[in-house]
């Protein structure tokens, strides 16, 4: 097993700044190794990320983007797993506490990660038509009313990183539209959902809308949910 | 930090703007600069990639040639390894040339959100 990223750095604080335990009281929180914090969509995306290395290294990635960042775990994990220099590793988070997160993670662990705050792509989207080769989203999936979801993305704060409104896709909805412009014709994009997030839908959309194929590259049962990593690519 | 191979990729976003919105003009700048580890195959690969005037002579730095050259050797690969990837913007502002919107550069990271109005 590839290790996780060293996530020591991280103060308490910084953790309540992006991890909120209501919502990670949904997911069974299981310790990947001796340093604290991912929570277990964390580890099952770096699971199937290790599971798909020699596939991933063989696409040979020059630029990789994930959204939602958080504490830059993951991007620091697929950064070293494919050479910290063989790519960009650019990151977004609405919070700007987690770009910071990110870029501390990315430094301790020796990826260059590169962080910009900002809402899903949107700055990238005009320079990255058809050009990122690996996307990565584990995005708020927690399905819950409409406002919920509506302030915690516009607060930007803490709750924006697990409240999903209907059926827990209001954000990931808004981000499938971007993925039909930013993915590479040999790029892959993992993500990460719960089974009420309804997957045979998504599927059914991204190939409809945007012909993609799509497999499901692992899944977990953790606590009351079913989680999965979906993994599309262009046909 | 915002280094120059990622100021290079983000264009303003602002309801309505959508042309002469790229590259965002670095303004008040501090950077600082820091070493990377040359990887070839990389710099190599990302060239075709880049947004060559958008690149150069973005903080006054003149190692690189104005026009994109037709010979990349080893030399020029260095020279623009150093500017794409070795200098940080620590603090600085981003202003689109087009609706002069302003995105601020703090501690290294650019905060592109938008206020619900200027959303587009």
């Amino acid at each position: 097993m590839i290790p996780t990223p060293d996530l020591s750095h991280l103060s308490n604080d910084d953790k309540l700044h992006i991890y909120d335990p209501a919502g990670q009281l949904h997911l069974t929180i299981r310790c990947r190794s001796t340093t604290d914090i991912p929570t277990e969509d964390t580890f099952l995306l770096l699971d199937s990320l290790e599971k798909d290395v020699q596939q991933l290294k063989a696409q040979r990635p020059l630029i990789c983007l994930e959204i939602g960042s958080g504490s830059g775990c993951v991007s620091a994990f697929l950064g070293s797993i494919l050479g910290p220099t063989n790519a960009l590793y650019l990151c977004t988070d609405i919070n700007q506490r987690a770009s910071a997160c990110t870029f501390a993670t990315g430094k301790k662990n020796k990826v260059p990660l590169d962080p910009v705050t900002c809402d899903l792509s949107k700055p990238l989207l005009t320079r990255l038509r058809h050009c990122v080769d690996i996307i990565l989203f584990n995005p708020p999936y927690v399905p819950t009313d409409h406002e919920e979801s509506f302030h915690a993305q516009d607060s930007t704060g803490i709750a924006g990183s697990w409240a999903g409104g209907l059926d827990g896709m209001e954000v990931t909805n808004r981000f499938l539209d971007d993925v039909g412009d930013l993915l590479s014709d040999c790029g892959k994009f993992y993500l990460v959902a719960l089974a009420q997030n309804n997957i045979p839908e998504i599927c059914q959309r991204m190939r409809k809308k945007f012909n993609m194929n799509s497999r499901i590259a692992l899944q977990r049962q953790a606590g009351r949910e079913h989680l999965s990593i979906i993994c599309f690519s262009r046909s | 930090m915002v280094r120059l191979i990622t100021h290079n990729l983000l264009a303003c976003h602002a309801k309505g703007c959508t042309t002469n919105n790229f590259p965002l003009l670095l303004k008040d700048v501090q950077i600082e600069l820091r070493e990377q580890e040359f990887n070839h195959d990389f710099i190599k690969n990302i060239l075709p990639r880049l947004e060559w005037r958008a690149l150069v002579r973005q903080l006054g730095d003149t190692s690189l040639p104005l026009e994109q050259p037709e010979m990349t050797d080893d030399e020029f690969l260095q020279k623009l390894h150093h500017v794409l990837l070795e200098i940080h913007v620590v603090e600085g502002v981003m202003i689109c040339p087009n609706c002069k919107h302003s995105y601020p550069i703090s501690n290294g990271i650019p905060n592109m959100l938008l206020a619900e109005h200027e959303i587009g």
